[in-house]
């Protein structure tokens, strides 16, 4: 975990509601996909913590959506620079897949899987991606996985693009032999319900530090009790108490 | 040069700052970002008997200048604190620790206090009769002046190291209440715990804590924490450690001239993880400004 003050290069709205934001800074303290940063808001007592997208050497791509009035007051700065807590939390871990992995996106849980297809191909294996949305307006970052060389199949509730249904109606053509998922918590009821293989999921809490300190964001496991930002966001399957 | 050095019953801190149990775990998360020795001391995470998870999430929400948490006294227990946390908090940290120790039942504090004693590196033990979360626990005890002396009067039996007893603000007459801990033979008062609050989701229209209601903490509680500290000062005889809100070195000197010996950063802590440094290496700065020499000099000035 690194502070650092990190420079706005751009704020643009890609879809409904969500923005991609690109920060300029040091990036050194990233070491996995899924990992996220914990921003300092003029006015805002906590922290917002927002899942890393993609980075760089010396850029960070974060894409949210508008949920609040954090989001919302992040969503009007076109310049300027933020205080940011980066490279918290644990990550996926990319190394316990075989060779056909599916990322499982529902909606803004679709970010860091962006990062983690990166790596993924960039490690060889042969990735396939399920993003899940409500409606096609909502729609964000299938093209984008496409051009990493993903084969992408997008479902929406309203069947308004891709397949009619949830992700796991989109899952049931495909094969694979592990998943890493994020998204909503129903989602992961259904995939957990639906799928065979094992597989990680990120989960989301309302944090109070974002680094282990305060026990605000704690869960029980299999394996005893965890903290969400520092020994998460991300968490085996095995490990889970649904 | 300015001397920011202070003694809390009888042991030296290089300066008051004592980042708040709950807020800097055991230490070692913040020893990732800086050399924790700079700080006079730290209050590790409250401690019990046995484990605990506390209570269910959401435990935190977000208010104006300051935050609730309902987090609910989670613990690995003390014997786990004794084995797992403590060396590695004592492998960054050389100085005086206090060992924030709660309990549900007048056996409980004595038996976590008589495992912990045996660490030579704990210099005071601060009790807390005050958290606002836990059902039918700590509440009882820090609201009556009576129930609040006992705990003083059992942790005794099981330890010569100072006693500091942490107070809650949610009562009618804290003064009572401290004056019945120095009259049990408490060796210091700090003040003061998290206000009782509660925060509703005007999405779901109900309140965003699982547990409903949670502990207020942040800058706007300052105010309050002055008054009551300056309150206390006027009644008792033994130190305060003063908290609640503390943000910035002058903060620090308000609470200090209220009455407090030492000070504890709280909720500071979670929004800056650098809060307790940043105002360590500002106190020489604030203290020119304000023509003060000696840390020691001001404390209870305000009087």
């Amino acid at each position: 975990m690194k502070q650092g003050i990190y420079e706005i290069k751009s704020n643009v709205k890609i879809a409904k509601d969500v923005y991609r934001m690109v920060l300029a800074g040091d990036t050194s303290a990233i070491t996995a996909p899924g990992q996220f940063v914990n921003i300092l808001l003029e006015g805002k007592y906590l922290r917002r913590p927002i899942s890393i997208c993609d980075w760089d050497d010396n850029t960070i791509t974060l894409i949210y959506k508008v949920v609040g009035s954090g989001t919302e007051q992040m969503a009007a700065m076109q310049s300027g620079s933020l205080d940011l807590l980066v490279g918290l939390g644990n990550g996926y871990n990319t190394e316990k897949c075989g060779d056909a992995p599916l990322l499982i996106g529902g909606g803004v849980g679709v970010p860091p899987l962006y990062g983690l297809c990166k790596a993924l191909i960039a490690a060889g294996k042969k990735v396939q991606v399920v993003l899940g949305f409500n409606t096609a307006e909502e729609v964000f970052l299938k093209e984008e996985f496409e051009d990493l060389g993903a084969a992408v199949t997008v479902a929406t509730a309203d069947g308004s693009i891709g397949v009619k249904g949830f992700v796991t109606t989109a899952m049931e053509a495909l094969d694979y032999d592990y998943f890493y998922t994020c998204g909503p918590e129903p989602m992961f009821r259904a995939i957990e319900k639906a799928v065979e293989v094992s597989g990680q999921f990120s989960f989301e809490e309302r944090m109070g530090c974002g680094f282990g300190a305060c026990m605000g964001c704690s869960c029980k496991t299999k394996y005893g009790n965890k903290r969400i930002c520092k020994d998460g966001p991300v968490l085996e399957r095995e490990e889970i108490i649904w | 040069m300015v001397k920011t050095a202070v003694n809390l019953c009888g042991v030296e801190l290089k300066n008051p700052i004592i980042p708040a149990s709950g807020t800097f775990g055991f230490g070692y998360e913040f020893a990732e970002l800086y050399d924790i020795n700079l700080l006079g001391s730290l209050s590790f995470k409250g401690t019990t008997m046995e484990l605990r998870f506390g209570n269910p999430t959401p435990r935190i929400a977000e208010c104006y200048e300051g935050m609730l948490n309902a987090v609910g006294l989670q613990n690995p227990g003390v014997d786990k604190v004794l084995s797992e946390e403590l060396p590695k908090l004592k492998a960054c940290f050389d100085g005086p620790i206090m060992a924030n120790v709660s309990g549900f039942s007048l056996e409980q504090y004595r038996e976590t206090v008589r495992k912990l004693d045996a660490e030579p590196q704990i210099a005071w033990f601060e009790i807390n009769i005050s958290c606002p979360n836990v059902h039918g626990g700590g509440m009882s005890f820090g609201t009556n002046p009576e129930a609040a002396a006992s705990v003083v009067a059992e942790v005794r039996k099981v330890t010569k190291k100072p006693i500091i007893i942490k107070l809650t603000p949610n009562v009618t007459d804290i003064v009572a209440i401290a004056k019945a801990c120095e009259e049990a033979g408490a060796d210091g008062i700090s003040l003061i715990n998290t206000l009782l609050g509660m925060r509703i989701d005007l999405k779901t229209k109900k309140p965003i804590l699982a547990n409903k209601m949670g502990g207020f903490s942040g800058p706007a509680i300052l105010p309050v924490a002055t008054r009551m500290i300056y309150q206390v000062y006027e009644a008792v005889n033994i130190p305060i450690v003063g908290m609640g809100g503390v943000s910035s070195a002058e903060d620090v000197i308000e609470l200090m001239l209220a009455g407090a010996t030492a000070v504890e950063v709280g909720a500071a802590n979670l929004r800056d993880p650098f809060a307790c440094k940043k105002i360590i290496e500002d106190l020489p700065r604030v203290m020119e400004k304000y023509k003060i020499e000696k840390l020691e000099d001001i404390i209870g000035g305000a009087h």
